[in-house]
């Protein structure tokens, strides 16, 4: 696959110049990155792009010379405002968005705040909401090792390692952390401390089909806020991952789709939810009722 | 010179296995777990007492400041120290030093305005007026202050301070992180437009361009020495330089923790394992709370990560022996001690030395032995040093005079 072309737009009165990755072919498909910057998720948007012409911004302040826009947009209603700019400017029409931990929360709060400007969304282990029972563990003060542990099942994979280990040269190594660990200031500036900043309150106005994707050994943010999310988003379905932590998009990839339950139609306990992208949902319960251990009958609803 | 006494205020009496039952001073310790209440009342009152044992053995200035959630020291609120400080020492040449109150953590920040106003009234104009940006684990974990807006909100923060201190019209305050209808401050301090301020930071960073840029004096709050700070004090004086500032060595203040005794080898004893108790128990702070993300700024977090790139200490490791041979600990006779002091002084240009006389452990008949040994064996060696050159424009005016006990009759 060609190399993405970034786009780089002027919004918010030339304050701030955004970078947006676009790849691929067909629908347009917007992807908001998790906490941990576009870097980290570029394999996941590779795939997507193989379906979609997928347009990827960098967060605030993580486009390259201007980690100083994240002191340009103040709050979620200014960063909302931002996002309609961006979207207006990438002359989209119902795109659908897709969006991981943090990036799936943005990515839902831009459907309730403008239904009508997205077509279809897929959230990914969405942050945004809060229990008392099951708090959300803050990604953002873990040591290392715990870090590591919290975010994949099996901190010694060669996901793992490709999300974490940095170049053993200085410029490279400092370049990446620094990225990694200001994306991560960049994206807690609407999250700290605690991350529900009401969208319970608006979640009633989306009104794309929504599918929520959730790893089921994910540590950071409980399963169990999946069927949270479907409650407050009418119509959503759950797609919930087996041996995957919170990065289900990183760790899950198609050649895993052959081992499962052999009698179902599709090719193993997967759904098809974005593009090429397969994942398992063999332990959603709602699926489960229906289906028994195995989903095969979801319907690609992001296509 | 100045030599003023710093005090952390921490948890003395630990129990033997706590750097293994913890990993942190800070955040992970439960109160009800560690605390002993009685004990705890005799911290505060012993604290006071050292420090004003300290005021009366002649030391120039009293220093408080605030942590949260910490057994590493638990002055929430320093000015609730500094009243106290304040009143007892009234009529003593001692400034009431606030290192202080964290403004991104208070809101409105305009409370600590009225706080210093009323420390500068009730000591007659001896306050020094401290503004830390805050660590991590007080301001962004302790207290929840967005990390990547701490700084900016530290820097609006200070000017409300500042223009709420000496403005002579009723304003209305209309910035990003801060809306005030009306800002009408009572009181307001006896120093105007505003008491000399002093900005602590642990390196050279921002916060210290900041302080020169204002022409503010930079506390190096710094746990390991003169002998390991040379690096760092020759960046800041490259900088102040560059920017056009005066060499006047009253732009630093330095920490530095200090324990005296009649020969070296009875003061390598007697504090030895006060040193590793405040370096293995209270001092140990996990890097992952002392680094949150947006706590530095970009141009800082990149330079922080070059600099950290051959990794970092671990102070388990080391022995008292070994604090003391590097520096991090100046211990010995008053000879000895004096020696270190006034090489360090003079090799950093330091003009305001903030001597951290209890350390870990150290119980308060111990504290109170190194002050008095330190005000009669080292000060008076010390307190010549620069004033034959250089006026201190960070220090109270009241106290600046050469006999500044006619300045203080007012108040005495």
């Amino acid at each position: 696959m060609a190399e993405a072309e970034v786009r780089r737009l002027h919004l918010w009165q030339n304050r701030i110049e955004a970078e947006v990755e676009v790849s691929g072919s067909g629908k347009p498909m917007l992807y908001f990155h998790g906490p941990w910057g576009l870097d980290a998720d570029r394999p996941f948007v590779k795939r997507l792009a193989d379906r979609h012409t997928v347009y990827a911004p960098k967060f605030l302040g993580t486009s390259r010379d201007d980690p100083n826009a994240i002191h340009v947009i103040d709050d979620w209603l200014d960063l909302l405002v931002y996002h309609a700019e961006l979207i207006e400017k990438l002359a989209l029409t119902e795109p659908s968005a897709v969006g991981h931990s943090f990036g799936a929360l943005l990515a839902a709060e831009i459907a309730a705040a403008s239904p009508s400007a997205i077509g279809k969304l897929a959230m990914v282990a969405p942050v945004g909401l809060w229990s008392d029972e099951r708090p959300v563990k803050n990604w953002m003060v873990l040591s290392d090792t715990a870090r590591r542990a919290a975010l994949f099942p099996d901190p010694d994979s060669a996901v793992a390692r490709q999300f974490f280990d940095a170049p053993k040269d200085l410029d490279g190594r400092v370049d990446k952390l620094a990225k990694f660990i200001w994306a991560q200031a960049c994206s807690g500036k609407f999250v700290w401390p605690v991350p529900d900043r009401g969208f319970k309150n608006r979640s009633h106005r989306i009104a794309a089909p929504a599918l929520i994707i959730w790893g089921a050994q994910d540590s950071i943010v409980a399963p169990a806020y999946a069927q949270d999310f479907a409650r407050l988003i009418k119509g959503a379905r759950v797609a919930m991952i087996a041996d995957a932590g919170h990065l289900p998009h990183l760790e899950q990839r198609p050649p895993n789709f052959s081992k499962g339950c052999g009698s179902d139609p599709e090719p193993g306990p997967r759904i098809r939810v974005i593009g090429n992208f397969w994942i398992e949902a063999g332990i959603d319960d709602e699926a489960r009722a229906d289906h028994g251990n195995c989903v095969s009958a979801a319907r690609p609803i992001i296509q | 010179m100045k030599v003023c006494m710093f005090h952390l205020m921490p948890y003395r009496d630990l129990p033997a296995d706590f750097d293994k039952r913890y990993n942190s001073a800070y955040l992970d310790p439960v109160w009800f777990d560690v605390a002993d209440p009685d004990k705890v009342t005799q911290y505060y009152n012993a604290t006071l007492d050292e420090l004003i044992f300290a005021a009366k053995s002649g030391f120039h200035g009293l220093c408080t400041n605030q942590h949260h959630q910490t057994v590493y020291g638990f002055m929430a609120n320093p000015s609730l120290m500094a009243s106290v400080l304040a009143r007892q020492t009234n009529g003593d040449n001692v400034a009431i030093i606030q290192l202080g109150s964290t403004l991104p953590s208070t809101s409105p920040p305009t409370r600590i305005a009225e706080e210093y106003a009323m420390l500068d009234c009730i000591s007659g104009g001896r306050l020094v007026a401290g503004f830390p940006t805050g660590l991590p684990t007080d301001a962004t974990i302790s207290n929840g202050v967005i990390p990547v807006d701490q700084r900016e909100m530290f820097r609006e923060a200070l000017a409300l301070v500042k223009k709420s201190w000496s403005a002579r019209e009723i304003f209305a305050w209309n910035g990003k992180h801060y809306q005030l209808g009306m800002v009408n401050l009572w009181p307001r301090p006896i120093q105007q437009p505003s008491p000399p301020i002093w900005i602590p930071g642990s390196g050279i960073s921002t916060t210290a361009e900041f302080v020169v840029d204002q022409d503010y004096c930079f506390c190096q709050l710094s746990y390991y020495g003169a002998k390991n700070a040379e690096q760092a004090s020759d960046r800041y004086w490259e900088m102040v330089a560059q920017k056009g500032r005066d060499d006047n060595p009253y732009r630093l203040s330095f920490l530095q923790l200090i324990g005296v005794a009649e020969t070296d080898a009875e003061a390598e004893d007697l504090y030895a394992e006060h040193a590793e108790y405040f370096f293995h128990k209270l001092l140990h702070t996990p890097q992952h709370y002392q680094v949150v993300p947006g706590c530095l700024e970009y141009g800082a977090l990149v330079q922080a990560l070059r600099n950290t790139a051959g990794g970092s200490l671990n102070l388990r490791q080391l022995k008292a022996k070994d604090f003391f041979n590097q520096g991090f600990v100046v211990v010995g006779s008053p000879k000895t001690v004096r020696e270190q002091l006034m090489d360090g002084i003079k090799r950093l240009r330091i003009g305001h030395l903030l001597t951290l006389l209890q350390f870990g452990s150290m119980p308060t008949e111990v504290c109170k032995n190194n002050i008095g040994l330190f005000a009669r064996e080292v000060l008076p060696h010390l307190e010549g040093i620069w004033d034959d050159k250089y006026e201190d424009r960070w220090w109270p005016q009241r106290l600046r005079a050469r006999h500044p006990k006619h300045a203080m009759a007012a108040t005495s």
